[in-house]
C-alpha cells in the first residue's frame, strides 16, 4: 500500500465530521475505537516498511517534492508513529466508562470528534515532511486539545484550557516566525531541501535568530522548565481519559518536533559557537527534574502530583538532548517511547480510580489496594517504572542515560539522574502508603474493581512496561539507528 | 535608508504591542485582543517577504514578466483561518468562564480559584 503514509493521517481527519454527523455516544466510540485501532496497524505496517525497505517518501498529490508537499516517514517518525497511535487506540477503547465520571453522556460524542482531530495533528506532525504543514497540524491537535481539556468537570477546567490556549498560540506563532524567516531565506518548505540549502546561507543572524523562535516555541509546547506553567492545572482538571492520551502523546510529540526540526534541518551542531544549547538544555532539563519532582511529592491530587512528575520527566528527555551525544539522543528517544507507556499506564489506571471513587485526591485512594486490586498494581507498577527499577522499562532509559552522561565525562549529570531517581520514589511511596497502609475510608468503602473495558487498557500498557524492560530489542535498536542517523552517522 | 524597510518596523512595532497586552493586561478580552495583534504582526511579516519591488499580482498578463511571490500569501491565508479559529475558541471559553466564575479579570478568578 503506497498511500500508507497519508492514510495514517487521513483517516482520523475523515473520522471527526463523520463523528459530528453520528452523535451518538456508543457508536461513536465503537468508530473512534475503529479508527484508532486502524492508524496503530497503519503505523506497524509502516515501522516494517521502514525497517525492510528503507526510507518512505510519499508525494501528497502526485506533485513532486519539493515543490509539493511530502509525507517522510524515517526509522524517527515511524517509531513516533508507533507509540502514539498505540496509546491513542488503548486509550479509546478505554474511554468507554472512563468517560461517564467526567463528561455528560451527550458531550461524549463531541469528545470523540475532538479525540480524533486531536490524533489527526498529532500523527501528521510526525508525518510529514513540509514544515509549514507542521505548523498548521500543530495548530489542529492544540484548538483540539483546548477544547478537551475545557470538557472537564470542574470550571478550573475552562481557566486552565485558557491559560493553556493563550500559551500554546504564542509558542505556535513564534514557530510561524521562525519558519518564516526560513523562507524567506531558502525559498522552500520542504525539510530535506532546507537542510541542504541552508549552509549555503549567507545570513548568519537571521538563520540564528529563526532556530532560537523555533526551539523556544516548540519548548512552550513540550513544557520545558520553566516554560511549564500551563501543564499541571490542564492536566489536573482535564476529563481524565483526556489527561492519560495527552500526557501519552501530545508533549511527546512536541519533543519529537524539537528533535527533528534540530537534528534533521539545522543539523547537529548548529549554532553551538554562538549559543551553548547543550549546556543550556542541560541546566534547564535538570533543573525541571528537579523542581518539578520537589513540587510533585507535596502534591495532594494524584493527577496533579502525576502531571508535575511529567514535567521531570520531560526534564530528562531535554538531558538527552543536551549531552550531544548518540548515546544522550538514544536515551531521549527510548524516554519518549518509555514515557508514554508510563504515563499512560498510570493515568488511565488514576481514571479508573476516578470512575468508582468519584475523585483524584489522596484521600480518594485510602484502602484502595484491597478494595482495587489490580488498579492499584498497576499504579504500583507504572510507579516503579517512573523510579527506574531494573525490569521496568523506566530502568532502560535511566541506564542510557546515565550510560550517556558518563561517556560523555559528565559524572556530576549521571549523579544528579540517579538522585532524581530516589525524588520519583517520595511521591510515587505517598500513594502506596496511602492505598495499601490506610483503611478505606467512607469515602472509599463502597469502591470496586474498575470496569473490565478499562482494566483491559491499563494493564496491556503495564505489560507494556515490562515486555518492553525486558526484551528491549525493538525501542533499542530503532532509537539507536533513528540516533545515529539524527546524528549524521551511518543509518 | 532604515526607512525603506518600514513594512517590518510596523511588524516589530504591532509585535511588541500584541506581546505586551497579553502578558500585562488582566482581563481575558483585552488579553486575546493582544494576542490577535501578535499574530497579525506576523502575518504582516509574511506578506512583506513575499512582495517583489515591482513585481505584480501572479496572474498571467501579456507584456508582465515581474511577479510577486504568491506562495507567502497563500500560506498566512491558512495561517488568518488559524488565528480566526483560535480566537473564536477562546472567546467561547471566556463567554464560558463568565458564566461559571462571574467575572472575566484574571485577578478576581485566582481569588476565587484559591477560596
Amino acid at each position: 500500500m503506497v498511500h500508507l503514509p497519508v492514510l495514517q493521517v487521513v483517516i482520523p481527519l475523515m473520522a471527526a465530521p463523520a463523528l459530528l454527523l453520528l452523535n451518538r455516544p456508543w457508536q461513536s466510540w465503537l468508530l473512534t475505537c475503529l479508527v484508532t485501532i486502524t492508524a496503530f496497524a497503519i503505523s506497524v505496517s509502516l515501522l516494517g516498511t521502514v525497517y525492510s525497505t528503507g526510507t518512505i517518501s510519499y508525494e501528497l498529490g502526485g506533485w513532486e517534492p519539493p515543490w509539493g508537499i511530502e509525507y517522510r516517514i524515517d526509522l524517527l517518525s515511524a517509531y513516533v508513529l508507533l507509540i502514539v497511535s498505540g496509546v491513542a487506540a488503548l486509550v479509546a477503547v478505554a474511554s468507554r466508562q472512563g468517560l461517564d465520571a467526567d463528561v455528560a453522556t451527550d458531550k461524549q460524542p463531541t469528545l470523540y470528534v475532538l479525540y480524533c482531530l486531536c490524533l489527526a495533528g498529532l500523527l501528521g506532525i510526525v508525518a510529514t515532511g513540509d514544515l509549514f504543514n507542521v505548523f498548521v497540524f500543530l495548530e489542529i491537535s492544540s484548538l483540539s486539545t483546548y477544547a478537551l481539556i475545557a470538557m472537564g468537570p470542574h470550571r478550573r477546567a475552562l481557566w486552565a484550557s485558557y491559560q493553556y490556549l493563550v500559551v500554546g498560540t504564542i509558542g505556535a506563532t513564534f514557530l510561524l516566525i521562525g519558519i518564516g524567516f526560513i523562507y524567506s531565506l531558502t525559498g522552500t518548505l520542504n525539510m530535506q531541501d532546507i537542510a541542504a540549502r541552508l549552509p549555503l546561507v549567507d545570513a548568519d543572524r537571521t538563520v540564528h535568530t529563526a532556530f532560537a523562535f523555533i526551539v523556544v516555541g516548540v519548548c512552550l509546547k513540550l513544557a520545558l522548565f520553566p516554560l511549564h506553567f500551563w501543564l499541571p492545572n490542564a492536566y489536573t482538571y482535564a476529563p481524565s481519559i483526556v489527561t492519560a492520551f495527552l500526557a501519552a502523546t501530545s508533549t511527546k510529540v512536541a519533543v519529537y518536533l524539537l528533535i527533528r526540526l534540530h537534528y534533521s534541518i539545522f543539523g547537529a551542531n548548529f549554532a553551538l559557537d554562538v549559543l551553548p544549547l547543550n549546556l543550556l538544555f542541560l541546566i534547564l532539563g535538570l533543573a525541571g527534574v528537579f523542581a518539578a519532582s520537589l513540587v510533585a511529592v507535596q502534591q495532594p491530587n494524584v493527577k496533579r502530583l502525576f502531571a508535575y512528575s511529567s514535567i521531570a520527566q520531560i526534564g530528562y528527555m531535554i538531558v538527552g538532548l543536551g549531552l550531544g551525544t548518540v548515546i544522550g539522543l538514544q536515551a531521549t528517544l527510548l524516554h519518549l517511547f518509555n514515557h508514554a507507556l508510563m504515563k499512560g499506564a498510570l493515568f488511565l489506571a488514576i481514571a479508573g480510580v476516578v470512575y468508582r471513587v468519584g475523585g483524584s485526591d489522596l484521600a480518594h485512594f485510602a484502602g484502595l489496594g484491597r478494595l482495587m486490586p489490580w488498579t492499584m498494581a498497576a499504579i504500583v507498577i507504572g510507579g516503579l517504572s517512573l523510579i527506574g527499577v531494573p525490569l521496568t522499562v523506566g530502568f532502560i532509559s535511566k541506564w542510557y542515560l546515565v550510560l550517556g552522561a558518563i561517556e560523555a565525562g559528565l559524572w556530576p549529570v549521571a549523579g544528579l539522574v540517579l538522585i532524581a531517581s530516589v525524588l520519583a520514589l517520595f511521591y510515587v511511596w505517598r500513594i502506596v502508603e496511602v492505598a495499601y497502609f490506610e483503611s478505606p475510608t467512607a469515602l472509599t468503602e463502597s469502591a470496586r474493581e474498575a470496569p473490565l473495558g478499562m482494566l483491559l487498557a491499563t494493564w496491556v500498557l503495564v505489560g507494556a512496561n515490562i515486555y518492553f524492560g525486558i526484551d528491549t530489542e525493538l525501542t533499542r535498536q530503532t532509537s539507536e539507528l533513528a540516533a545515529q542517523h539524527l546524528m549524521g552517522g551511518q543509518p | 535608508m532604515i526607512l525603506d524597510l518600514y513594512n517590518y518596523w510596523v511588524v516589530i512595532a504591532l509585535m511588541m504591542v500584541g506581546f505586551y497586552s497579553v502578558i500585562v493586561r488582566g482581563n481575558l478580552i483585552k488579553k486575546l485582543i493582544g494576542l490577535n495583534i501578535f499574530q497579525t504582526s506576523v502575518f504582516i511579516f509574511y506578506i512583506s517577504v513575499g512582495k517583489v519591488d515591482g513585481g505584480t499580482a501572479p496572474i498571467l498578463v501579456d507584456g508582465v514578466t515581474l511577479y510577486s511571490n504568491p506562495l507567502p500569501h497563500v500560506l498566512i491565508l491558512t495561517a488568518i483561518v488559524v488565528g480566526i479559529a483560535t480566537l473564536a475558541l477562546a472567546l467561547a471559553l471566556v463567554v464560558r468562564i463568565k458564566d461559571a466564575y462571574g467575572t472575566v479579570e484574571e485577578e478576581e478568578i485566582r481569588e476565587i480559584d484559591e477560596q
